[in-house]
Order: structure tokens, then sequence, then C-alpha cells
């Protein structure tokens, strides 16, 4: 029997505040590795995606066929040109961040990604091949450490899988007019976390995460032939990759929530639990 | 406690700015580095390893059907392979190209395209990757490349097949511009492996790689090398253009395309 981390006493402070141990040792050191995939993985995977930067849907697409989106450079007419995205039929002008930029020597070029986006910084499609099948098998490997010691420690059990009674439509709703007020939560609420962050965490660990590596893999050639019921699941490698660019935007997205929710929750407290394991707990027994 | 928060939160901000550019100029100072390009190039002989266990020597890549064959089957590369010697085999219809099959063989080839023609055929319908990210489909007809190294007697010395190009893609200092490929064994035994003379139900186009193209459907586009002039059997690849086994490979691409 593990005893649950979060009811073990923890370490008085003084009289209303506790310091609690959080997050265990494997936690913290595959967040620490996933954060540092993740990161090489988009950057060189929008220096990948430079490269032809149009999404498709189904088997294949090129050049005369019609993309679902794409980022470019055309003439404006009189003037120079201009970055545009265009998703389906509307297109929107988005010169100096995407299609058009400045180089690293000030001029304007054509590039599909801002320099400070990408890696390397310059085109270097080779370069970013390289980091990104590094990086992405270090984020298999770090990721399948993460499941099966979540698994056998209780950690996904215990910490992450929402209880009946967080799952109720009044606690549910509850949580998400807190969050909307930024209200946190003190006491003995906050020494689990609450249903989003649980239901977030688990979307992101058990879909988000797995659904970059298949569809990653379902793009390969060699996948082609090993694994073809894989990218049938995905309607074919143009559709797998359009998949691919979708769910990396929603890990962004949920960094960009993730790295406002600690600042916002008290990012020392969040990030010495990070790292070191303990967390503080004010008015513990409110 | 804020004496103790304070400093804390400098260092912090500190430590994030810190971060931040070490993020984007490290890692391009990393990117530089030949021995960093190496450490990651690591990873290749592991894909190459999972890849090859899970496909096994023979998986086919996927066939389609004409459905599914695109309305326009993209050119990339070479478009017109430059020089005097191609612009002339070209105006002859490719009557006088003849497909040197050499090296370590026991008995080297020197085929026309009407040898080719005669010799057992493979048509497949297959999808076409590029490493820039772009597919398409096409039908495609040639010899199985097995068939014409069987002909020619490989021998048991030989570990890679390389197929050297008509096309100069690069005007390198040092000679080495000029296209070629290579392939393992189990790729140019590979019953989808064809050396495929028509794209399509027509014969190839200057763009395609006319006379004769590389079809090695389990890897990407840069492997299936256009122009085939000469086919040889090798047991390194380390004294071939840069020495890393292909155009591409020299210039930083892996050698197993199959990711």
């Amino acid at each position: 029997m593990i005893e649950p981390r979060w009811t073990k006493p923890g370490v008085p402070l003084q009289r209303k505040k506790l310091l609690v141990y959080r997050h265990g040792p494997v936690t913290r050191v595959t967040h620490w590795i996933n954060l540092l995939c993740v990161t090489v993985l988009l950057m060189s995977g929008l220096q990948i995606f430079m490269a032809h930067p149009a999404l498709y849907w189904g088997q294949s697409g090129a050049d005369t066929d019609q993309a679902v989106f794409e980022i470019g450079a055309g003439d404006s007419g009189d003037g120079p040109s201009q970055g545009f995205v265009r998703i389906g039929s509307s297109a929107f002008e988005t010169t100096g961040v995407l299609g058009m930029s400045r180089n690293a020597s000030g001029d304007f070029e054509e590039r599909a990604f801002p320099r400070w986006l990408t890696l390397p910084s310059w085109r270097g499609l080779a370069l970013g091949r390289r980091w990104h099948f590094f990086f992405a098998w270090l984020f298999v490997a770090n990721l399948t450490v993460y499941f099966a010691v979540s698994l056998a420690n209780g950690h996904l059990r215990q910490d992450l899988l929402p209880s009946l009674g967080q799952l109720r439509l009044r606690s549910l709703f509850k949580n998400i007019a807190d969050h909307i007020r930024l209200k946190f939560p003190r006491g003995e609420d906050a020494r689990h976390y609450n249903p989003l962050q649980k239901l977030s965490y688990l979307c992101v660990i058990f879909m988000l995460l797995p659904l970059m590596i298949l569809t990653g893999l379902a793009m390969s050639p060699g996948t082609d032939a090993a694994l073809p019921w894989l990218i049938d699941l995905f309607g074919g490698r143009q559709s797998a990759r359009t998949i691919h660019f979708i769910v990396a935007s929603l890990a962004v997205l949920f960094v960009l929530v993730h790295a406002a929710m600690v600042f916002l929750a008290g990012p020392i407290n969040e990030l010495r639990a990070m790292i070191t394991g303990r967390f503080l707990i004010e008015d513990p027994h409110e | 406690m804020n004496n103790i928060m304070l400093p804390r939160r400098q260092f912090l901000k500190l430590g994030t700015a810190s971060l931040g550019a070490l993020l984007l100029a490290g890692c391009d100072r990393l990117s530089e580095s030949p021995d960093f390009q190496s450490f990651l190039s690591s990873a290749e002989e592991l894909t190459y390893r999972t890849q090859r266990l899970l496909e096994g020597n023979h998986a086919l890549a996927r066939e389609f059907t004409t459905a599914d064959v695109s309305p326009v089957f993209k050119v990339n590369g070479t478009r017109m392979p430059a020089g005097e010697e191609y612009a002339a085999l070209l105006e002859s219809n490719f009557a006088g190209w003849r497909l040197r099959i050499d090296g370590l063989v026991a008995n080297p080839l020197d085929l026309s395209l009407e040898d080719l023609r005669t010799l057992p055929q493979r048509t497949q319908i297959t999808r076409h990757d590029c490493v820039e990210g772009w597919s398409a489909i096409g039908k495609w007809q040639g010899v199985p490349l097995a068939i014409v190294l069987q002909r020619a007697s490989l021998l048991p010395s030989a570990r890679f097949i390389v197929f050297h190009c008509a096309d100069t893609l690069d005007e390198a200092a040092d000679g080495t511009g000029q296209y070629y490929e290579s392939i393992d064994l189990i790729d140019a035994f590979h019953p989808q492996t064809i050396l495929a003379h028509r794209l399509n139900d027509e014969p190839l186009t200057v763009g395609h790689g006319a006379p004769l193209r590389l079809r090695v459907e389990r890897q990407l586009g840069y492997k299936h090398a256009k122009y085939v002039m000469r086919i040889e059997g090798v047991d390194r690849l380390d004294r071939i253009g840069r020495g890393k086994g292909g155009f591409w490979e020299d210039r930083g691409y892996e050698w197993y395309a199959g990711i």
C-alpha cells in the first residue's frame, strides 16, 4: 500500500504555512526533460515546415493541389512582397512575422517563420531534421519512463485521475468560475490538483503528446510499409502532417496557459515545487 | 519572508532571460559545431535499425489505384541536366544511351532502353514523399533492380549499390556536385525497388529523370535518383563524392531516409 503523497503531514513552518512534498523525483526530472524536448521539437519542427509551408488533406498534396493552410509571400501590387497566412479561402497579411521576416542582417526575406522561432535560426532543413529526430527519440524515451513510473507508483491514479466528486457538474462549474476569477485553491484544496487541471494534464499527457508521436510516424515512408494502418487512422500522409501541425499548435496553447497559470498562482512556489518537490500551502487548516 | 523572496525573484528573472538567450544563440552555436552535428546524427542509426526491425526486409510500401494518381506530379531538383552529353542523348531520344552496371559484379553490363523494356517489368502506383513535406502519387513502370543485379552477378563482397547520375546539382569547387545516391542490399533487392522508365503510362519526361530513375519506395524522394547512368556495386561509400553516400547526404541529410 503506497501512502498517498499529499496526505503526508508536511513540515509546518509557521502556524499558517505548511511545506508539503508535492512532486516525486521522476515527475520533476521528466517534466524538465519534456520541456527541453518539446521546445526543441517545436522550433526544429517549424524549420522543417518552412521547407513546404502548406498543409493538405488526404494521402497526397503538392503545389498544384488545394492547400487547407498556407504561409507564403506574394506581390502586393506596387510595393514590396508581403507575407500572408491563408486558411481555407481567407488570407491575412502577416509581414514581419509569418511569410516575410528579417534575416540576420536585417533584410526582409521570404521565410514562413521568423528566425527566432526556428532551429537553426537560418534556413537549414537538414540540420532541422537532425535536431528534430534526435529529440524525438529522447521525447519518446522520456514519456515512456514517465508512463511506466506513474502507473507503477500510483502518481497517475492518486494525483491525476479526477475523483468522482471532482467530476460532478457542480464541482466542475465551480472550478471554471474559480479559474475565471483567478481564485486559486487554498488550504486543504491546494494539496491536490483541481479538476480542470487534472483533465488538462490528462489530455496533454495521454492525447496530445502520443498524437504528436503517432502523426509524426505516419509521415515517414518507412512507417508506410511497416504500419500502414497508422496512416489510414489519420486519413493519409498529408492528413497526418496537418494533424501533426494542429496538435503541435494545441500543445503550444497548453504551454502558454500552463505558464500563465504558474505565473498567476505564484511562480516561485510552483517552480520550487517542480524543482525540489516542496510546495508551500498557506492556511493549511482553512 | 520578503527578504528571501526578492533576490530569488531577481535571480529567476535573470535566469529566464539567460535561458532564452542561451536557447537562441546557444542552439545556433551548437548547430554549427561538427561534433554536435554528429552527436545529433547518432539518432539516424537508431531510426534505421528500428524501422528495419518493424518493417522487416520485405514489407511493401502502400500501393494505390489509378483513381489516386496526382493530377500533376511535382518536378523537383534538377529540371534539365546541363551539358552537351545529356543534350545529345535527349536529341537522339536516348537511342545511344547505355546503362552501365559495374563495380563489384562478376558480369558488367551495358543495357539500352530497349534491353530494359524487354526484361521483366513491374508496375506500381505509389506515393512519393519529399523531404520537404509534400507528396504525389504516380504510376511507375520499370525493371526490378534485383533482376539487373542478378544478371550482372553481384559479388558477395558488395554491401551497397551506388547510382551515378547525369545531373550536376551544385557547381562545387571540389567537383562533388554531381548527383549520386546509394542504398543497402535490403532495399536493392526489395521487390518495389525498380529502375523506372515510365511514369503514368508515358516515357519519363526530362523533369522526372529521363530516361531512367530509381524508385526505392520505403524512403524519401531524394533517394530516388533521376538520370541514372551507371550502377555500381561497392563495399564502402567513403570513397565516392564526399563520402556520405549521396549528393544530399554529403550536404547533411540522412543516408537512411525512411523518416
